[in-house]
């Protein structure tokens, strides 16, 4: 009897122990697809609820039908939208803020990074605080203040920055310039310093040293900082709302807004066009740079 | 080609003394090891040459010309790093060419060097990859590659084999020992690897605490140390170190060293009148393991028989380490493995003087 006991203890034992790392990797493959589903479904809902107003007309809309259907599908939204002067020069204002801020903001944070990063001067280590701090700020409280240096500036210059959409060039650098230093400072921190001073060796300066150098071996962070940078500067909505006014000083995000809502009356079949075109130049921008965002760039560059 | 010449150099971290006054001139196509326990100020002293930090006091010449204030690209040196710092976004080839590139050599002659330092260096068929698709030798060659390309005055290899395993090691060792031969380019090179040391160097540079303790040809720094550090530093396994006293025999019986009650040794006629000043005074016993041999037939002079009682024995194949108490020190010696005795067993051993050290404990320098 105590035989038979100890085999069957052996048995389940083996049996339990068999497979069992496959068995746990399925489990939790089970689990990490159910909540990415989860994800997806959260996620992609109001895309795809935008996508169906757009179809939709406005009696559509209003009317009480299946509001995940399109019984009537146009396109009269889309031909509305993209015939009219006022959306498109929204949509040449968002451009033009986003390049320049995307721009501004690399040529600055790259060079603050690699000064705050590798050149150990004095003080560098608590400007590099700093810089971080900076970012913590929230906008809702810089808008007021830049409010009065604006109007300092104009006391002093005669120069109007208000209500010109050029002035977001000036504005959102504020908002991204210190993340994306932030981000710099961590990938310039770990290419090994030997590089540096291989390169220093071989002849490079130190402008050469972040050109032929940094650069090319940090892409992925700064890819990551150009696509950050991008998104703000594409999708902020508050310094546009406070500091332009004007229909044709208007960026995207904005010009949808006050345009397309009339009062109490609003437009859902355009403003969801609107928002849908409005989202596809980033969606664009993503999936090109993530074909050149090649991680662990800096493989082979020592002793792996 | 050039003299590289260090004159009293200091380098100090935060008051903290790195290199404590460096006196060191090395000649046109000599290649200088300077070797030492980590810490030692030895890579320091390297990179004060590569011009990477900046002396705290003192001069260094490269050439003629006095280079403190000279940048590390204008001091027309080549470096070799201990993990390789390849650029990892570039092929060999452009890793090789880019300091070329950077002084704006023309194409075809950039080409040319390129091939050539490959050609020595036996890495033609990898100047297309990419360095992450390198092993760990191929990387250490390229990095060498890049240095050979330049024709710099001076090349500076910091501890370029550490990382490499000790097979590869070996023969790195040999690849390097070639390309000097052919390139002969006054080389200086660090490593804490003593054996390292004493294959390449044309001459080596012991140094400990941020000072040289010894500066020689590697059969110089082996047989004759001048300090307690270098004797016990350079050799492997190290010498053996056994507290004596030197007793004056008088008269006819001559100078002897007394290592235990039981066991003492006579000093050899030609040491005699070197250590005759020092005699009744306690000092320090100093004996290669390879100069503590196992008894074959007639005692040349100079030469001491004793028993000792074996602790461990371990056989490398073509020679067998013994290991031995002497009044409470260890002491190895190294056998015929034919001879060796088992542990535990009595093995007669015979002591080489001829090649015996004494050293003053209060100056640990070599008497």
């Amino acid at each position: 009897m105590t035989t038979a006991t100890a085999q069957v203890g052996t048995a389940r034992h083996g049996a339990v122990r068999y497979g069992s790392i496959a068995r746990g990797q399925k489990r939790a493959l089970y689990w990490s697809y159910f909540f990415l589903i989860l994800f997806v479904i959260f996620f992609l809902m109001p895309p795809v609820y935008m996508f169906i107003t757009s179809l939709k007309t406005s009696a559509e809309i209003g009317a009480v039908t299946n509001p995940w259907w399109v019984y009537h599908p146009t396109l009269q939204n889309y031909i509305d939208l993209l015939s009219q002067a006022q959306f498109l020069t929204f949509f040449k204002n968002s451009a033009l803020v986003a390049v320049s801020v995307v721009s501004v903001t690399m040529v600055v944070s790259i060079l603050a990074a690699f000064s705050l990063a590798r050149m150990k001067f004095w003080g560098s280590g608590m400007l590099a605080t700093g810089v971080f701090l900076t970012y913590l700020i929230p906008e809702s409280l810089l808008f007021i203040p830049l409010f009065k240096i604006f109007a300092f500036i104009h006391d002093l210059t005669g120069i109007e920055l208000i209500n010109h959409w050029w002035v977001l060039i000036f504005l959102y650098p504020t908002l991204t310039v210190p993340f994306c230093t932030w981000i710099m400072i961590g990938y310039f921190a770990s290419i090994p310093k030997e590089l540096d001073e291989a390169a220093l060796i071989d002849g490079a300066g130190y402008l050469q040293i972040l050109t032929r150098v940094f650069i090319p071996v940090a892409l992925p962070g700064i890819i990551a900082a150009t696509i950050f940078c991008f998104t703000v500067s594409w999708a902020n909505f508050l310094y546009p709302l406070a500091f332009t006014t004007s229909a044709d000083q208007l960026v995207l995000p904005v010009g949808i807004v006050t345009t397309l809502i009339k009062g109490d009356v609003y437009n859902w079949g355009q403003i969801m066009t609107g928002a849908l075109l409005g989202a596809a130049p980033p969606l664009i921008i993503y999936a090109f740079l993530m074909d050149y965002y090649i991680a662990g760039l800096t493989a082979g560059a020592t002793k792996g | 080609m050039a003299e590289v010449a260090l004159r009293n150099i200091v380098k100090t971290f935060d008051r903290t003394p790195a290199v404590a006054g460096i006196d060191l001139d090395i000649s046109d196509r000599e290649f200088v090891v300077l070797v030492g326990p980590s810490g030692c100020g030895k890579t320091t002293t390297l990179r004060m040459i590569a011009g990477l930090e900046e002396a705290t006091s003192g001069e260094i010449y490269i050439g003629d010309q006095l280079v403190n204030d000279v940048p590390p690209k204008d001091r027309d040196i080549a470096m070799v790093f201990q993990n390789y710092a390849l650029y990892p976004h570039m092929t060999v080839y452009e890793n090789m060419s880019f300091g070329l590139r950077l002084k704006k050599f023309p194409k075809p002659e950039i080409k040319e060097r390129v091939e050539n330092a490959a050609r020595i260096l036996d890495i033609t068929d990898l100047l297309g990859r990419r360095p992450k698709q390198l092993s760990g030798g191929q990387r250490q060659r390229v990095a060498m590659g890049r240095a050979i390309v330049r024709n710099p005055k001076v090349f500076l290899f910091d501890e370029p084999l550490s990382n490499l395993d000790a097979k590869l090691r070996v023969q790195m060792r040999t690849e390097i020992k070639k390309v000097h031969q052919k390139v002969t380019t006054t080389t200086v090179y660090v490593t804490h690897d003593q054996i390292e040391a004493m294959t390449l160097a044309d001459r080596v540079v012991v140094m400990n605490g941020g000072k040289i303790e010894q500066i020689g040809t590697p059969n110089d720094v082996y047989h004759h140390p001048k300090t307690r550090f270098v004797a016990g530093f350079i050799g492997s396994p190290a010498m053996n170190f056994i507290p004596c006293r030197l007793v004056d025999g008088n008269g006819t019986a001559g100078l002897s060293v007394k290592l235990s009650d039981k066991l003492s040794f006579p000093v050899p006629e030609a040491r005699v009148a070197r250590y005759r000043p020092q005699a009744g005074r306690d000092l320090l016993f100093g004996l290669r393991p390879e100069d503590v041999i196992e008894k074959r037939g007639e005692l040349p002079p100079g030469r001491a028989t004793f028993e000792a009682q074996l602790d461990v024995v371990e056989p490398m194949g073509m020679e067998t380490m013994v290991y031995f108490v002497v009044d409470g020190t260890e002491v190895c010696g190294r056998v015929n493995p034919a001879a060796a005795g088992k542990a535990g067993e009595t093995m007669p051993l015979v002591a080489d003087l001829n090649h015996m050290h004494l050293i003053d404990p209060k100056t640990d320098q070599v008497l």
